[in-house]
Protein backbone atom coordinates (compact mmCIF):
# COMPACT_ATOMS: atom_id res chain seq x y z
CA UNK A 1 0.00 0.00 0.00
CA UNK A 2 1.36 3.41 -1.01
CA UNK A 3 0.14 6.54 0.78
CA UNK A 4 -0.46 9.74 -1.19
CA UNK A 5 -1.38 12.86 0.78
CA UNK A 6 -4.29 14.98 -0.45
CA UNK A 7 -2.11 18.11 -0.13
CA UNK A 8 0.10 16.76 -2.94
CA UNK A 9 -2.97 16.11 -5.10
CA UNK A 10 -4.21 19.67 -4.53
CA UNK A 11 -0.87 21.16 -5.60
CA UNK A 12 -0.76 18.89 -8.63
CA UNK A 13 -4.27 19.91 -9.74
CA UNK A 14 -3.35 23.60 -9.33
CA UNK A 15 -0.33 23.17 -11.59
CA UNK A 16 -2.18 21.06 -14.15
CA UNK A 17 -5.03 23.62 -14.38
CA UNK A 18 -2.52 26.42 -14.94
CA UNK A 19 -0.48 24.53 -17.50
CA UNK A 20 -3.48 23.14 -19.39
CA UNK A 21 -5.20 26.54 -19.72
CA UNK A 22 -2.08 28.29 -21.01
CA UNK A 23 -0.07 25.73 -22.99
CA UNK A 24 -1.59 23.78 -25.88
CA UNK A 25 -0.20 20.24 -26.23
CA UNK A 26 2.55 19.93 -28.87
CA UNK A 27 0.57 17.38 -30.93
CA UNK A 28 -2.29 19.91 -31.24
CA UNK A 29 0.13 22.61 -32.41
CA UNK A 30 1.64 20.18 -34.96
CA UNK A 31 -1.84 19.29 -36.25
CA UNK A 32 -2.72 22.99 -36.59
CA UNK A 33 0.53 23.59 -38.50
CA UNK A 34 -0.29 20.68 -40.81
CA UNK A 35 -3.84 22.04 -41.32
CA UNK A 36 -2.39 25.41 -42.28
CA UNK A 37 -0.21 23.74 -44.91
CA UNK A 38 -3.41 22.26 -46.40
CA UNK A 39 -4.96 25.70 -46.99
CA UNK A 40 -4.26 28.23 -49.72
CA UNK A 41 -1.91 30.99 -48.48
CA UNK A 42 -3.90 34.21 -48.23
CA UNK A 43 -7.23 32.42 -47.74
CA UNK A 44 -9.40 33.20 -44.69
CA UNK A 45 -8.74 29.68 -43.34
CA UNK A 46 -4.97 30.13 -43.73
CA UNK A 47 -4.91 33.46 -41.90
CA UNK A 48 -7.26 32.11 -39.19
CA UNK A 49 -4.96 29.13 -38.57
CA UNK A 50 -1.97 31.51 -38.48
CA UNK A 51 -3.79 33.57 -35.82
CA UNK A 52 -4.58 30.46 -33.78
CA UNK A 53 -0.95 29.28 -33.87
CA UNK A 54 0.39 32.76 -33.04
CA UNK A 55 -2.14 33.02 -30.19
CA UNK A 56 -0.97 29.70 -28.74
CA UNK A 57 2.62 30.95 -28.78
CA UNK A 58 1.64 34.24 -27.07
CA UNK A 59 -0.37 32.35 -24.45
CA UNK A 60 2.56 30.07 -23.65
CA UNK A 61 5.05 32.94 -23.44
CA UNK A 62 2.86 34.97 -21.08
CA UNK A 63 1.36 31.94 -19.27
CA UNK A 64 -2.13 33.34 -19.84
CA UNK A 65 -5.10 31.29 -21.09
CA UNK A 66 -5.10 30.70 -24.85
CA UNK A 67 -8.92 30.98 -24.77
CA UNK A 68 -10.92 33.18 -22.41
CA UNK A 69 -13.29 30.27 -21.88
CA UNK A 70 -11.17 28.42 -19.35
CA UNK A 71 -13.98 25.91 -19.23
CA UNK A 72 -15.49 23.57 -16.73
CA UNK A 73 -12.60 21.70 -15.21
CA UNK A 74 -12.82 18.03 -16.14
CA UNK A 75 -10.51 15.88 -14.02
CA UNK A 76 -9.70 12.22 -14.67
CA UNK A 77 -8.20 10.33 -11.74
CA UNK A 78 -6.83 6.85 -12.42
CA UNK A 79 -6.22 5.47 -8.96
CA UNK A 80 -3.95 2.49 -8.50
CA UNK A 81 -5.57 -0.22 -6.38
CA UNK A 82 -2.51 -0.21 -4.10
CA UNK A 83 -2.83 3.52 -3.38
CA UNK A 84 -4.27 4.90 -0.16
CA UNK A 85 -5.22 8.56 -0.34
CA UNK A 86 -4.71 10.27 3.01
CA UNK A 87 -7.40 12.91 3.35
CA UNK A 88 -10.07 13.73 0.79
CA UNK A 89 -9.53 13.30 -2.96
CA UNK A 90 -12.70 15.24 -3.72
CA UNK A 91 -11.70 18.17 -1.52
CA UNK A 92 -8.14 18.19 -2.88
CA UNK A 93 -9.27 18.31 -6.53
CA UNK A 94 -11.81 21.08 -5.95
CA UNK A 95 -9.42 23.08 -3.78
CA UNK A 96 -6.72 22.85 -6.49
CA UNK A 97 -9.21 24.08 -9.09
CA UNK A 98 -10.48 26.87 -6.84
CA UNK A 99 -7.00 28.19 -6.06
CA UNK A 100 -5.80 27.98 -9.66
CA UNK A 101 -8.79 29.79 -11.15
CA UNK A 102 -8.68 32.56 -8.51
CA UNK A 103 -4.93 33.07 -8.23
CA UNK A 104 -4.16 32.71 -11.95
CA UNK A 105 -7.05 35.04 -12.92
CA UNK A 106 -8.84 32.47 -15.09
CA UNK A 107 -12.48 32.99 -15.94
CA UNK A 108 -14.98 31.54 -13.48
CA UNK A 109 -17.62 30.00 -15.73
CA UNK A 110 -19.45 27.59 -13.44
CA UNK A 111 -22.92 28.31 -12.10
CA UNK A 112 -26.22 26.82 -10.97
CA UNK A 113 -28.10 25.67 -14.09
CA UNK A 114 -31.46 26.99 -12.88
CA UNK A 115 -30.73 30.14 -10.88
CA UNK A 116 -27.63 30.95 -13.01
CA UNK A 117 -25.82 32.01 -9.81
CA UNK A 118 -22.05 31.73 -10.33
CA UNK A 119 -20.00 29.76 -7.75
CA UNK A 120 -17.20 32.32 -8.37
CA UNK A 121 -14.36 29.79 -8.11
CA UNK A 122 -15.05 27.45 -11.07
CA UNK A 123 -15.95 24.56 -8.76
CA UNK A 124 -17.25 21.96 -8.66
CA UNK A 125 -14.91 20.15 -11.02
CA UNK A 126 -16.26 17.26 -13.09
CA UNK A 127 -14.43 14.24 -11.66
CA UNK A 128 -14.08 10.86 -13.38
CA UNK A 129 -12.57 8.18 -11.17
CA UNK A 130 -11.27 4.85 -12.43
CA UNK A 131 -9.47 2.15 -10.47
CA UNK A 132 -6.47 0.65 -12.22
CA UNK A 133 -3.73 -1.82 -11.33
CA UNK A 134 -0.61 -0.65 -9.54
CA UNK A 135 0.45 1.98 -7.01
CA UNK A 136 0.35 5.16 -9.08
CA UNK A 137 -2.19 7.97 -9.20
CA UNK A 138 -2.58 9.50 -12.65
CA UNK A 139 -4.30 12.90 -12.77
CA UNK A 140 -5.45 14.53 -16.02
CA UNK A 141 -6.99 17.99 -16.20
CA UNK A 142 -8.99 18.95 -19.30
CA UNK A 143 -10.59 22.42 -19.12
CA UNK A 144 -13.66 22.10 -21.39
CA UNK A 145 -15.06 25.16 -23.12
CA UNK A 146 -18.76 25.21 -23.87
CA UNK A 147 -18.70 26.62 -27.40
CA UNK A 148 -17.79 23.09 -28.45
CA UNK A 149 -19.41 21.18 -25.55
CA UNK A 150 -22.80 22.69 -26.50
CA UNK A 151 -22.53 21.07 -29.94
CA UNK A 152 -22.06 17.53 -28.56
CA UNK A 153 -24.74 14.89 -29.12
CA UNK A 154 -25.94 11.50 -27.91
CA UNK A 155 -27.66 9.10 -30.32
CA UNK A 156 -29.37 5.92 -29.15
CA UNK A 157 -29.19 4.05 -32.48
CA UNK A 158 -30.76 0.66 -33.22
CA UNK A 159 -28.57 -2.43 -33.71
CA UNK A 160 -29.97 -2.60 -37.27
CA UNK A 161 -28.53 0.83 -38.06
CA UNK A 162 -24.95 -0.46 -38.18
CA UNK A 163 -21.62 1.16 -38.92
CA UNK A 164 -22.85 3.51 -41.67
CA UNK A 165 -25.30 5.12 -39.25
CA UNK A 166 -22.52 5.57 -36.69
CA UNK A 167 -20.44 7.43 -39.27
CA UNK A 168 -23.46 9.48 -40.38
CA UNK A 169 -24.19 10.47 -36.77
CA UNK A 170 -20.61 11.68 -36.31
CA UNK A 171 -20.45 13.56 -39.60
CA UNK A 172 -23.88 15.18 -39.17
CA UNK A 173 -23.03 16.35 -35.66
CA UNK A 174 -19.90 18.10 -36.88
CA UNK A 175 -21.56 19.62 -39.94
CA UNK A 176 -24.61 20.90 -38.06
CA UNK A 177 -22.27 22.49 -35.48
CA UNK A 178 -20.70 24.55 -38.29
CA UNK A 179 -18.52 27.33 -36.93
CA UNK A 180 -20.03 27.21 -33.42
CA UNK A 181 -17.63 24.58 -32.09
CA UNK A 182 -14.55 26.55 -33.26
CA UNK A 183 -13.17 24.28 -35.99
CA UNK A 184 -10.78 22.76 -36.77
CA UNK A 185 -12.16 20.41 -34.16
CA UNK A 186 -11.21 17.14 -32.56
CA UNK A 187 -14.17 14.77 -32.46
CA UNK A 188 -14.47 12.27 -29.63
CA UNK A 189 -16.75 9.32 -30.40
CA UNK A 190 -17.95 6.86 -27.77
CA UNK A 191 -19.75 3.78 -29.05
CA UNK A 192 -21.60 1.31 -26.84
CA UNK A 193 -22.06 0.92 -23.11
CA UNK A 194 -25.02 2.72 -21.58
CA UNK A 195 -25.85 6.35 -22.37
CA UNK A 196 -23.45 7.74 -19.74
CA UNK A 197 -20.62 5.35 -20.63
CA UNK A 198 -20.94 6.32 -24.31
CA UNK A 199 -20.58 9.99 -23.28
CA UNK A 200 -17.63 9.31 -20.97
CA UNK A 201 -15.91 7.16 -23.59
CA UNK A 202 -16.35 9.99 -26.13
CA UNK A 203 -14.85 12.49 -23.67
CA UNK A 204 -11.86 10.23 -22.96
CA UNK A 205 -11.07 10.05 -26.69
CA UNK A 206 -10.27 13.79 -26.57
CA UNK A 207 -7.24 12.99 -24.41
CA UNK A 208 -5.66 10.77 -27.07
CA UNK A 209 -2.63 11.99 -28.95
CA UNK A 210 -3.78 13.34 -32.32
CA UNK A 211 -3.33 10.69 -34.98
CA UNK A 212 -2.90 7.84 -32.50
CA UNK A 213 -4.44 4.57 -33.67
CA UNK A 214 -7.76 3.25 -32.36
CA UNK A 215 -7.98 -0.21 -30.80
CA UNK A 216 -9.71 -2.16 -33.60
CA UNK A 217 -9.84 -2.09 -37.43
CA UNK A 218 -13.56 -1.20 -37.28
CA UNK A 219 -12.90 1.84 -35.08
CA UNK A 220 -10.02 2.86 -37.34
CA UNK A 221 -12.35 2.66 -40.35
CA UNK A 222 -14.95 4.85 -38.57
CA UNK A 223 -12.25 7.40 -37.72
CA UNK A 224 -10.86 7.43 -41.25
CA UNK A 225 -14.20 7.63 -43.05
CA UNK A 226 -15.71 10.24 -40.70
CA UNK A 227 -12.59 12.43 -40.97
CA UNK A 228 -12.64 12.19 -44.76
CA UNK A 229 -16.31 13.17 -45.00
CA UNK A 230 -16.07 15.96 -42.41
CA UNK A 231 -13.14 17.54 -44.24
CA UNK A 232 -14.94 17.18 -47.59
CA UNK A 233 -17.70 19.41 -46.15
CA UNK A 234 -15.54 22.49 -46.72
CA UNK A 235 -16.57 24.17 -43.43
CA UNK A 236 -12.93 24.96 -42.64
CA UNK A 237 -11.27 26.87 -39.80
CA UNK A 238 -13.88 28.94 -37.89
CA UNK A 239 -16.41 28.07 -40.62
CA UNK A 240 -14.76 30.39 -43.13
CA UNK A 241 -14.39 27.67 -45.77
CA UNK A 242 -11.39 25.37 -46.13
CA UNK A 243 -10.03 21.87 -46.43
CA UNK A 244 -9.55 21.02 -42.75
CA UNK A 245 -12.59 21.03 -40.46
CA UNK A 246 -11.45 18.20 -38.16
CA UNK A 247 -7.87 17.70 -36.98
CA UNK A 248 -8.89 14.19 -35.92
CA UNK A 249 -11.78 11.86 -35.17
CA UNK A 250 -10.99 9.59 -32.22
CA UNK A 251 -13.36 6.68 -31.59
CA UNK A 252 -13.52 4.29 -28.66
CA UNK A 253 -15.96 1.55 -27.72
CA UNK A 254 -17.38 -0.36 -24.74
CA UNK A 255 -19.49 -3.52 -24.77
CA UNK A 256 -23.21 -2.80 -24.96
CA UNK A 257 -26.66 -4.43 -24.66
CA UNK A 258 -28.19 -6.74 -27.32
CA UNK A 259 -30.91 -4.14 -27.90
CA UNK A 260 -28.72 -1.06 -28.19
CA UNK A 261 -26.17 0.97 -30.09
CA UNK A 262 -25.44 4.18 -28.15
CA UNK A 263 -23.20 6.69 -29.97
CA UNK A 264 -21.95 9.83 -28.23
CA UNK A 265 -20.16 12.58 -30.11
CA UNK A 266 -18.15 14.97 -27.96
CA UNK A 267 -16.95 18.05 -29.77
CA UNK A 268 -13.63 19.67 -28.90
CA UNK A 269 -12.57 23.06 -30.27
CA UNK A 270 -9.06 23.68 -31.62
CA UNK A 271 -8.03 24.82 -28.13
CA UNK A 272 -7.78 21.13 -27.19
CA UNK A 273 -6.37 21.60 -23.72
CA UNK A 274 -5.28 18.87 -21.38
CA UNK A 275 -2.37 18.10 -19.09
CA UNK A 276 -1.53 15.03 -17.04
CA UNK A 277 0.85 13.90 -14.33
CA UNK A 278 1.55 10.60 -12.64
CA UNK A 279 2.07 10.75 -8.88
CA UNK B 1 -6.66 40.51 -49.51
CA UNK B 2 -6.13 44.02 -48.16
CA UNK B 3 -7.81 44.95 -44.91
CA UNK B 4 -10.01 48.06 -44.77
CA UNK B 5 -9.59 50.39 -41.79
CA UNK B 6 -13.02 50.86 -40.23
CA UNK B 7 -14.03 53.14 -37.35
CA UNK B 8 -16.45 51.93 -34.69
CA UNK B 9 -19.15 52.91 -33.91
CA UNK B 10 -19.90 52.49 -37.61
CA UNK B 11 -20.99 55.47 -39.68
CA UNK B 12 -23.76 55.26 -42.30
CA UNK B 13 -21.23 55.09 -45.11
CA UNK B 14 -19.44 52.05 -43.60
CA UNK B 15 -22.73 50.25 -43.06
CA UNK B 16 -23.65 50.80 -46.71
CA UNK B 17 -20.20 50.02 -48.12
CA UNK B 18 -19.10 46.91 -46.22
CA UNK B 19 -19.73 43.54 -47.88
CA UNK B 20 -19.75 39.99 -46.51
CA UNK B 21 -16.21 38.60 -46.78
CA UNK B 22 -14.46 41.97 -46.42
CA UNK B 23 -11.47 41.83 -44.10
CA UNK B 24 -11.27 44.83 -41.84
CA UNK B 25 -9.31 46.37 -38.96
CA UNK B 26 -11.70 47.84 -36.40
CA UNK B 27 -10.69 50.87 -34.33
CA UNK B 28 -12.68 52.98 -31.90
CA UNK B 29 -15.12 52.10 -29.11
CA UNK B 30 -17.17 48.94 -28.56
CA UNK B 31 -19.19 47.48 -25.67
CA UNK B 32 -18.96 43.92 -24.34
CA UNK B 33 -22.12 41.94 -23.62
CA UNK B 34 -22.99 38.23 -23.63
CA UNK B 35 -25.78 35.98 -22.35
CA UNK B 36 -26.49 37.36 -18.86
CA UNK B 37 -26.01 41.02 -19.86
CA UNK B 38 -28.38 40.55 -22.82
CA UNK B 39 -31.11 39.23 -20.51
CA UNK B 40 -30.69 42.36 -18.36
CA UNK B 41 -30.69 44.67 -21.39
CA UNK B 42 -34.00 43.15 -22.48
CA UNK B 43 -35.50 43.82 -19.03
CA UNK B 44 -34.42 47.46 -19.28
CA UNK B 45 -35.87 47.80 -22.80
CA UNK B 46 -39.13 46.29 -21.56
CA UNK B 47 -39.31 48.89 -18.79
CA UNK B 48 -38.55 51.61 -21.39
CA UNK B 49 -35.58 52.80 -19.30
CA UNK B 50 -32.24 54.01 -20.80
CA UNK B 51 -29.75 51.26 -21.78
CA UNK B 52 -26.14 51.48 -20.56
CA UNK B 53 -25.07 50.99 -24.21
CA UNK B 54 -25.81 54.04 -26.39
CA UNK B 55 -27.79 53.69 -29.60
CA UNK B 56 -25.44 53.51 -32.60
CA UNK B 57 -22.81 51.43 -30.72
CA UNK B 58 -21.19 48.09 -31.57
CA UNK B 59 -21.52 45.10 -29.23
CA UNK B 60 -18.73 42.53 -28.83
CA UNK B 61 -19.82 39.11 -27.54
CA UNK B 62 -17.08 38.26 -25.07
CA UNK B 63 -16.58 37.29 -21.44
CA UNK B 64 -12.92 38.04 -20.70
CA UNK B 65 -10.70 36.46 -18.08
CA UNK B 66 -9.91 38.80 -15.18
CA UNK B 67 -6.80 40.88 -15.91
CA UNK B 68 -3.53 39.91 -14.27
CA UNK B 69 -0.24 41.74 -13.67
CA UNK B 70 -1.38 45.07 -15.10
CA UNK B 71 -3.06 43.73 -18.25
CA UNK B 72 -5.60 46.21 -19.70
CA UNK B 73 -7.95 43.25 -20.10
CA UNK B 74 -7.54 39.49 -19.74
CA UNK B 75 -7.73 37.15 -22.74
CA UNK B 76 -10.94 38.13 -24.56
CA UNK B 77 -11.87 36.09 -27.63
CA UNK B 78 -15.39 35.96 -29.06
CA UNK B 79 -18.15 33.69 -27.80
CA UNK B 80 -20.78 31.94 -29.97
CA UNK B 81 -23.04 34.64 -31.41
CA UNK B 82 -26.01 32.35 -32.10
CA UNK B 83 -26.84 32.25 -28.37
CA UNK B 84 -27.60 35.98 -28.58
CA UNK B 85 -29.94 35.50 -31.58
CA UNK B 86 -33.15 35.74 -29.52
CA UNK B 87 -32.14 39.25 -28.37
CA UNK B 88 -30.50 40.70 -31.48
CA UNK B 89 -33.47 41.95 -33.58
CA UNK B 90 -34.66 44.08 -30.63
CA UNK B 91 -31.17 45.55 -30.19
CA UNK B 92 -31.00 46.38 -33.92
CA UNK B 93 -34.35 48.10 -33.57
CA UNK B 94 -32.95 50.03 -30.59
CA UNK B 95 -30.10 51.23 -32.80
CA UNK B 96 -27.11 48.91 -32.31
CA UNK B 97 -25.22 49.07 -35.63
CA UNK B 98 -22.55 46.41 -35.22
CA UNK B 99 -22.13 43.01 -33.60
CA UNK B 100 -18.84 41.14 -33.19
CA UNK B 101 -18.66 37.43 -32.36
CA UNK B 102 -18.13 34.03 -33.92
CA UNK B 103 -20.23 31.63 -35.99
CA UNK B 104 -23.41 31.90 -38.06
CA UNK B 105 -26.59 33.80 -37.10
CA UNK B 106 -30.20 32.85 -37.74
CA UNK B 107 -32.00 34.06 -40.85
CA UNK B 108 -34.23 36.19 -38.59
CA UNK B 109 -31.16 37.99 -37.21
CA UNK B 110 -29.62 38.50 -40.65
CA UNK B 111 -32.92 39.88 -41.94
CA UNK B 112 -33.27 42.22 -38.95
CA UNK B 113 -29.90 43.82 -39.77
CA UNK B 114 -30.83 44.79 -43.31
CA UNK B 115 -30.11 48.44 -44.00
CA UNK B 116 -28.91 49.19 -40.49
CA UNK B 117 -26.29 46.85 -39.01
CA UNK B 118 -23.21 44.71 -39.74
CA UNK B 119 -22.16 41.43 -38.13
CA UNK B 120 -18.40 40.82 -37.87
CA UNK B 121 -16.55 37.64 -36.89
CA UNK B 122 -13.17 37.48 -35.17
CA UNK B 123 -11.01 34.39 -34.62
CA UNK B 124 -12.50 32.14 -31.94
CA UNK B 125 -9.96 30.97 -29.39
CA UNK B 126 -7.40 33.65 -30.32
CA UNK B 127 -8.02 35.29 -26.95
CA UNK B 128 -4.55 36.58 -26.09
CA UNK B 129 -3.94 37.87 -29.61
CA UNK B 130 -7.27 39.76 -29.62
CA UNK B 131 -6.60 41.25 -26.16
CA UNK B 132 -3.57 43.04 -27.66
CA UNK B 133 -5.98 45.16 -29.77
CA UNK B 134 -7.68 46.48 -26.62
CA UNK B 135 -6.15 49.77 -25.48
CA UNK B 136 -8.60 50.74 -22.71
CA UNK B 137 -11.24 48.89 -20.72
CA UNK B 138 -13.85 50.47 -18.44
CA UNK B 139 -16.68 48.91 -16.43
CA UNK B 140 -20.01 50.33 -17.61
CA UNK B 141 -22.82 48.21 -16.15
CA UNK B 142 -23.74 45.05 -14.23
CA UNK B 143 -20.38 44.57 -12.39
CA UNK B 144 -22.09 41.80 -10.40
CA UNK B 145 -22.03 39.72 -13.60
CA UNK B 146 -18.22 39.55 -13.36
CA UNK B 147 -16.93 38.27 -16.72
CA UNK B 148 -20.37 38.89 -18.23
CA UNK B 149 -20.52 42.58 -17.22
CA UNK B 150 -20.84 45.35 -19.81
CA UNK B 151 -17.48 47.01 -20.44
CA UNK B 152 -16.50 49.79 -22.83
CA UNK B 153 -13.38 48.88 -24.81
CA UNK B 154 -11.19 51.20 -26.83
CA UNK B 155 -9.72 49.10 -29.63
CA UNK B 156 -7.09 49.67 -32.28
CA UNK B 157 -6.75 47.55 -35.42
CA UNK B 158 -8.78 44.56 -34.28
CA UNK B 159 -8.79 42.15 -37.28
CA UNK B 160 -12.32 41.03 -38.23
CA UNK B 161 -14.27 39.71 -41.20
CA UNK B 162 -17.69 40.98 -42.30
CA UNK B 163 -19.96 37.95 -41.88
CA UNK B 164 -23.35 39.58 -42.57
CA UNK B 165 -23.63 42.87 -44.45
CA UNK B 166 -26.54 45.30 -44.54
CA UNK B 167 -27.77 44.19 -47.97
CA UNK B 168 -28.53 40.55 -47.21
CA UNK B 169 -25.24 38.71 -47.86
CA UNK B 170 -23.67 36.29 -45.40
CA UNK B 171 -20.43 34.31 -45.56
CA UNK B 172 -22.01 31.32 -43.84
Amino acid sequence: MRIIKDRLIEECIYELCTYACCVLPSDVISALEAAKCNELPGSAAYSTLSDIIENAELAKQSMRPCCQDTGMTVVFADIGEEVFIEGSLNRAINEGVRKAYIEECFRKSVLDPITRKNTMDNTPAIIHIRFVEGDNLKLTVAPKGFGSENMSKLYMLRPADGIDSIINAVVNTVISAGACSCPPVIVGVGIGGTSEIACETAKRQLLRKIGSKADTPELRFIEYEATRRINASGIGAMGLGGNITALAVHAGSYKTHIAGLPVAVNMQCHAARHAERIL
Amino acid sequence: MERKNIRVPLNTESIKMLRAGDRVLLSGEIYTARDAAHAKLMDILLKKEPLPIPSGSCIYYTGPCPSKNGEIIGPCGPTTSARMDPYTPQLVKYGITGFIGKGARSQTVNDSMQGSAIYFVVTGGAAVLISHAVKQCEMVAFPELDSEAVRRLTIADMPAIVATDAVGNSIF
